[in-house]
């Protein structure tokens, strides 16, 4: 009997951890992945998808099965046996939840790390006398996986994005071009200089899987390297005022062909005040 | 002050405090009926916050911003936020079913400073008045509950003064609160009780307190100086004038990070009083629940920076705080487990009190797994500041802490009234309220997942048909609160009576009549060295309560 409760435990351990790995590498809830970071973040969702959904299946169905199997019957007035705690037990779902997230920290640093996080940044591309000493330098996310992933490193196309209540402006020192949408090239690494003229705002591209607050009075590097055409949304994600909701652009990202020709267009147009 | 347990206070100040319903508009210092106070409050703002929120739904019913104005839609979402966290979760986790049950559980028969108490209270009802009063006659404040400047700084300065003021008084209540909980646990406690034998939810407030303790001073001096800047022009928080807005935001979640564990241990302290009552089962691992509540106090207070992570925090603090915020679950798993331990073999009755506990077990397991996935901040990085974020920490604060407030209104209001509430009437409440909830926010995840953003009156069409589900699944749970409403006005003149222990509970607050006397027990305080005594053999049990029980009495 104790063997066989025992076998039967396993094998319905084994079913729940084959459901959720299932779950997890089929699971489609993400937009397309249009940045070389996106696929390395949708590598990391699907491991955390895995795990949550052993835990909750796990979980969910012990309680449900506890609520039918142990429910008093009618009539019934005896008591639940008095077992006050199991040492091994308690010793057990300590470990095991330390080993998990043990093992999920470090996986996330490494995919964080992939991402370029973890790089010290030298931003070639941008003016150095505007970067002075106090400005705040994070990201180059995306800057490293292109090395490893083999494709040619170019320099990284600078632009300088300015945020304010309810708009995003991208100017091109290069060509000097003002815009208000993002175009970029693919596989081209792009580094933003983020400002913001007024309240918080956030620059995000659900598809970049990209996300970055830009904030008044601490100028921010982010850098990211685009992989397939097409134009997506930039989105404010910070709330920034009653127009929030409506403070949204588009990254338009073509192939290098396309894009030469839209800088070759707009380049040398008149210079803006900005 | 003097101690509440020394007779001649409460037999002085008796004859002032008035009899009858009228105490419950009284100044009185009865720990009982400033607990159901903090309650009855409580649950109005709660009625008004879901009015907010059903203001929210309806306008994100179609993608456009066609139900009220852009600015009075921020208004309402800064009011919903803060009504809900400051005027209904904290008072009513931590105040209402603080102030009822400690003293009971500690054997004492008023908290430690009972007119601190009673101040304590009484700051509440002005300070909700004030705040929402703001939105028609000043404009309510609209830089959400975060009040990130330079938003709060550049927004109208009356609504967010009020909004500072009104804060800073709940907040000075909970600290008056917190003060009155650690002293009557630590110093109230009756002879021959020691710390490890006291009941779980003890345990939770003295963590708790021990939280608000620490922090919420913190947030009081950041909104005194987010004060300064509006009115006085400094330049604390505001880039024009050389200020740091970053600087703000640790402040703030060094507080409003451990406020979400002040919404939430104190419930994990009432899911440990319920489950083993209607179980009749000990409380599973008692020693690792105390450890585990100790540990997630700590760790709380050192994980705040994760809501920071696309603030521009440097890689080392975000790999600190993913670190440290991952290992909160390992605290957090345990006491899942035990609960579950705690069902298993039990003698489950199937009623609302245990509906509505594992309700909250399963909301909060998937609440606390997208909780984890927010901590890594690769994948924060993405979903920050969308809708993902909006379903986590419902599924905490609603399917967590919500959830148990409604368990435990089940679960005492025999002891409260004198009266037994309808169980089909609350099993109705639960499916309605489970149902609604999940239809509400699961949807959500996908939302955020996909590129809906946070605080936005107006999204990308392509995802109405989503947010119209959510929307039907907040009518739904607007609609669950009326057989709940029905069931307590009328179980109140005409539910059965409840006698003094209809649960057969062994915690002290059932050891006397329902509702209780003044000073809670007639005669001495019982010692109850095992809150959780149950599944014992039936002579040890027939002696902890009354004679009249019939014990089935058949253990393994
Ligand atoms: C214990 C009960 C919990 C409550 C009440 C709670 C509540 C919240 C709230 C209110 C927010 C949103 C703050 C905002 O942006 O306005 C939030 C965000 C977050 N929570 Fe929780 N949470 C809880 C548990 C957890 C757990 C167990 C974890 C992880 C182990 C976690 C990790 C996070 C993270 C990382 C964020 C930041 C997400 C972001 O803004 O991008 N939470 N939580
Ligand atoms: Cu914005
Ligand atoms: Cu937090």
């Amino acid at each position: 009997m104790p063997l066989s409760s025992a076998i039967r435990s396993v094998l319905l351990g084994i079913v729940l951890v084959v459901a959720g790995l299932w779950i997890g590498q089929n699971i489609k809830l993400l937009p397309v992945d249009a940045s070389t970071n996106a696929p390395v973040y949708d590598e990391l969702f699907r491991v955390l998808f895995s795990i949550g959904a052993i835990l909750f299946l796990g979980i969910t169905g012990l309680v449900v099965f506890s609520l039918i199997k142990f429910r008093r019957k009618p009539g019934d007035t005896s008591d639940g046996i008095a077992l006050e705690g199991n040492l091994s037990l308690e010793i057990l779902w300590t470990a095991i939840p330390a080993i998990v997230v043990l093992f999920v920290g470090i996986y996330s640093y490494d995919i964080y790390d992939r991402m370029g996080g973890m790089l010290p940044l030298d931003h070639g591309g941008h003016n150095h006398q505007n970067m002075a000493s106090e400005e705040r330098i994070w990201g180059g996310i995306s800057s490293g996986s292109i090395e490893k992933s083999g494709m040619v490193v170019n320099a990284p196309l600078p632009v300088e994005v300015t945020a304010m209540q309810f708009a995003f402006i991208f100017h091109y020192p290069k060509g000097d071009i003002t815009s208000g949408e993002l175009h970029v090239p693919t596989g081209q690494p792009i580094s933003m200089r983020l400002e913001s003229r007024d309240v918080i705002h956030a620059f995000w591209v659900p598809e970049f899987r990209l996300k970055q607050d830009v904030i008044p009075g601490q100028p921010t590097i982010l850098s990211f390297t685009a992989t397939k055409p097409g134009r997506y949304p930039i989105i404010c994600a910070e709330l920034c005022g009653p127009y929030h909701g409506g403070m949204r652009s588009a990254v338009i990202v073509d192939s290098p062909k396309a894009y030469e020709e839209w800088f070759k267009n707009n380049a040398k147009t008149p210079v803006s005040e900005l | 002050m003097t101690l509440a347990s020394s007779p001649d206070l409460s037999k002085e100040s008796e004859p002032l405090q008035p009899k009858g319903w009228l105490r419950y508009f009284s100044f009185s210092v009865d720990h009982k009926v400033i607990g159901l106070q903090y309650l009855i409050c409580g649950f109005i703002f709660y009625l008004i916050g879901g009015a907010l929120a059903s203001a929210i739904r309806i306008e994100l019913t179609s993608p456009i911003s066609d139900f009220m104005p852009r600015d009075v839609y921020n208004q309402v979402l800064t009011l919903h936020g803060t009504i809900m966290i400051f005027l209904w979760i904290v008072p009513v986790v931590n105040g209402a079913f603080g102030n009822y049950l400690i003293p009971f559980y500690v054997g004492a028969r008023d908290m430690a400073f009972p007119r601190l108490n009673a101040v304590a209270f009484w700051l509440i009802p002005p300070a909700g008045l004030m705040l929402i009063s703001s939105y028609f006659i000043t404009g309510a404040a609209e830089s959400g509950w975060t009040a990130y400047p330079p938003l709060s700084i550049n927004t109208p300065a009356a609504g967010q003064i009020i909004w500072i003021l009104s804060v800073l008084l709940l907040g000075g209540s909970s600290i008056f609160g917190g003060i009155n909980f650690i002293a009557t646990i630590l110093k109230l406690r009756r002879p021959g009780l020691g710390l490890m034998q006291l009941p779980m939810y003890c345990w939770a407030m003295l963590g708790t307190s021990i939280l608000v303790v620490l922090s919420t001073p913190v947030l009081a001096g950041t909104l005194i100086l987010l004060s300064f800047d509006i009115v006085a022009h400094t330049g604390f928080f505001n880039p024009v004038m050389g200020g740091n807005v970053i600087v703000y935001q640790h402040l703030f979640w060094f507080y409003s990070h451990p406020a979400v564990y002040i919404m939430v241990l104190p419930a994990f302290g009432l899911v440990s009083e319920i489950l083993p009552v209607h179980c009749r089962k000990p409380l599973f691992g008692y020693t690792t629940m105390v450890y585990s509540i100790m540990a997630i106090v700590v760790l709380g207070l050192v994980v705040w920076a994760h809501h920071m992570f696309t603030s521009g925090t440097p890689p080392w603090m975000r790999l600190f705080f993913t670190i440290a915020t991952s290992f909160i679950a390992v605290p957090t798993g345990i006491k899942f487990f035990n609960w579950v331990a705690t069902l298993w073999g039990g003698r489950i009755s199937l009623n609302s009190a245990i509906l509505f506990s594992c309700g909250f077990i399963i909301n909060f397991v998937l609440g606390g797994i997208t909780g984890v996935a927010l901590a890594q901040v690769p994948f924060d990085i993405h979903v920050h500041d969308t809708y993902f974020v909006v379903a986590h920490f419902h599924y905490i604060v609603y399917g967590g802490s919500v959830f148990v407030i409604f368990s435990s209104i089940y679960h005492w209001y025999p002891k409260f009234t004198g009266r037994m509430l309808n169980e089909n009437l609350g099993r109705l409440h639960f499916l309605l309220t489970f149902v609604g909830f999940n239809l509400c926010f699961a949807p959500q995840h996908w939302l955020g997942l996909n590129g809906m953003p946070r605080r936005v009156a107006e999204y990308d069409p392509q995802f109405t048909f989503v947010n119209q589900l959510s929307s039907a699944g907040a009518l739904l749970m607007a609609i669950s609160t009326l057989p709940f409403l029905w069931n307590v006005f009328q179980s109140a003149f005409n539910g059965p009576i409840a006698g003094d222990n209809p649960w057969k509970a062994l915690t002290p607050e059932w050891l006397t009549s329902s509702p209780p006397p003044v000073e809670n027990w007639e005669g001495p305080a019982p010692l109850v060295k095992e809150p959780y005594g149950y599944g014992e053999t039936p002579e040890t049990l027939e002696v902890a309560l009354d004679k009249d029980l019939e014990l089935g009495g058949d253990e393994k």
